[in-house]
């Protein structure tokens, strides 16, 4: 696998010739503690990043516009998230967590560092 | 006390002589201006301060004598050996009329000199009202005066029976019944004139947050009337916000003061609670608000221009800061048991993270569209440069309707903090923590209506 480290401290991976799009953001989505998908241009992806990188966690971020089967995960995503706003998403050990409000959201209830923790992206 | 240290050097030795009684005899002169805790030494009971003059104990100069020390003393005239059983403010004096005009010899040093030489009480007992009434701590003022009551009924009347010589030195007890009658109606006098200067400005400061929202709304009918009638969507979506905004504001300050009476009148939880969810469910009504303005409206809501100019400085995306609000918050919560301390810090942490986090990302907003309108391009005035520029356009357009989704998350953000907090205290800190919160903004937008206002050279 050949890793691409990018000034965000995080890796991009190149993303492997699956099928079914779900079944490969499902795929990808449990191969790292923290996944987002996000898009190069989007800002508020680039909050999402930030926030992570500011709590200390690595994400594994996969932009979808660099990827050439990425408009077909884009649009399962779309279908998971039921927005029209495919980006960004956040995987927390596999699951799904949500878009930016949700993380938030989960952030600010106090849940959010305890998932990290358990999913080996953060220690004390 | 200043005074009686201006006392201890004037030129009435006379006195001090005598007050060696006060004092413990040692060194009455070098005595310095620590209060009465001094008084604590004094074991010898009751002494004429001034066996040459005449000391006029006559009712009516006494009962003019308002001070709370009057009444700390009154009520707790004991025969026998001095005791302060009470801070600096007051003293339990043996139990004289003589003593107790004594110490106000005590505080009042300047004049001094001036009454006690006529042997008249009048001038420097009122004076000495005028004095401790500025000087005293209301609050104290008042416990110390219910302690005082306390303590005057455990004594019940005065304990005429074991000292005979001072019945004989300072009248008898018919009128020291009648100055502890007294002293007891200038005590109640007292009371119902703090209860009516704290009702006073309770209602000044009704009036005061009255005002400002009657010039705030002004203001925006006025700006209204300034842009003229327009018929844009933009204009009236503006308008209908600040005008719903305006409503909103109204009715929160009516919760606050239900919430406020409630809890200084210690109303129990199970009522507190519904207050405090009022209060609460009222928050996610500016934000239902909100929500339906940033839509129609997201510049107005970005700009601040239904806020007042001094909230409108510090605002944060549209609103205020959780992060800031917890710190506003601060020492009123205590006390806080150690998980919920944690909870505090943990959400004031978070807070800030994310609005961190949102802020880059606004920063990220800005600059990609610095980027996309300063792209080269020279001007839409050739054919290429024309799909170019209508391009960058749509490009900058797409950028700009993300502004909407920011402010949005700012929004969620600031009532989640709020919601959050409300789960981390009790009924009771929320209730305070919502007072808090309330002055805080209201006064914020006082100081605007005061700045506004001033005088301009």
């Amino acid at each position: 696998m050949h890793y691409q480290v990018d000034s965000w401290g995080y890796y991009m991976p190149r993303m492997s010739m699956g099928s079914d799009p779900m079944e490969r953001v499902a795929k990808l989505a449990s191969e790292s503690a923290v996944v987002i998908f996000s898009l190069s241009s989007c800002c508020m992806c680039h909050a999402v990043k930030r926030l992570f990188c500011g709590l200390g966690v690595n994400p594994t971020v996969y932009e979808l516009d660099q990827d050439p089967r990425g408009k077909d995960l884009e649009a399962a995503l779309m279908r998971l998230l039921g927005n029209s706003q495919a980006v960004p998403v956040v995987f927390i050990g596999g699951k799904l967590i949500g878009a930016m409000d949700r993380v938030m959201a989960s952030h600010i209830n106090g849940t959010l560092v305890p998932l990290l923790k358990e999913a080996g992206a953060l220690w004390l | 006390m200043q005074s009686f240290k201006a006392a201890a050097t004037t030129t009435n030795p006379d006195m001090f002589c005598h007050s060696s009684i006060f004092l413990r005899g040692d060194d009455c002169n070098s005595r310095h201006q620590t209060r009465f805790p001094d008084l604590g030494e004094l074991d010898h009971p009751a002494v004429a301060f001034h066996h040459d003059d005449a000391v006029d104990l006559s009712p009516s100069s006494i009962f003019s004598l308002k001070s709370s020390n009057v009444a700390a003393v009154a009520n707790n005239l004991h025969y026998g050996a001095l005791n302060t059983s009470f801070g600096s403010t007051e003293i339990v004096s043996s139990g004289t009329g003589c003593s107790n005009t004594g110490q106000f010899m005590y505080q009042k040093g300047p004049t001094f000199g001036a009454s006690l030489g006529n042997g008249h009480l009048e001038n420097w007992a009122d004076s000495s009202l005028a004095d401790k009434s500025q000087q005293t701590d209301t609050s104290t003022d008042v416990d110390t005066e219910y302690k005082n009551q306390l303590h005057g009924v455990q004594h019940g009347p005065l304990k005429v029976d074991s000292v005979d010589q001072s019945k004989s030195k300072c009248g008898d007890v018919k009128m020291l019944r009648r100055l502890a009658q007294n002293r007891e109606a200038a005590k109640k006098s007292r009371l119902r004139k703090k209860v009516a200067y704290v009702q006073q400005l309770e209602n000044s400061r009704l009036r005061l947050t009255e005002l400002e929202q009657e010039l705030q709304r002004v203001r925006q009918q006025g700006c209204f009337v300034r842009t003229g009638l327009s018929d844009s969507v933009m204009g009236n979506a503006a308008l209908a916000f600040d005008l719903e905004y305006g409503g909103w504001l109204d009715e929160h300050q009516r919760l606050i003061n239900d919430l406020r009476s409630a809890v200084n009148s210690h109303m129990g939880d199970n009522e507190l609670c519904i207050l405090v969810g009022g209060v609460m469910a009222h928050y996610d009504e500016v934000f239902r608000l909100k929500s339906i303005g940033t839509k129609a409206d997201v510049f107005h809501m970005l700009s601040g221009m239904w806020k007042t100019p001094a909230e409108r400085c510090f605002m944060w995306l549209g609103g205020f800061r959780s992060s800031e609000l917890l710190k506003i918050l601060g020492n009123h919560l205590e006390p806080l048991t150690d998980q919920q301390l944690m909870g505090i810090c943990n959400l004031q942490q978070s807070s800030q993270q994310a609005e961190d986090a949102l802020s880059q990302g606004m920063e990220a907003l800005q600059q990609s569209l610095v980027d996309t309108l300063s792209s080269a391009c020279l001007g839409p005035t050739t054919s290429g440069n024309v799909a170019d520029y209508m391009g960058q356009m749509a490009i900058a357009m797409g950028k700009l309707a993300t502004l909407e989704n920011f402010l949005h998350q700012a929004d969620l953000l600031r009532q989640q903090t709020l919601q959050q907090m409300h789960r981390i205290l009790t009924t009771r800190q929320a209730a305070r923590a919502l007072l808090v919160i309330s002055d805080y903004t209201s006064r914020l937008r006082a100081l605007s209506s005061l700045w506004l206002a001033r005088p301009r050279n």
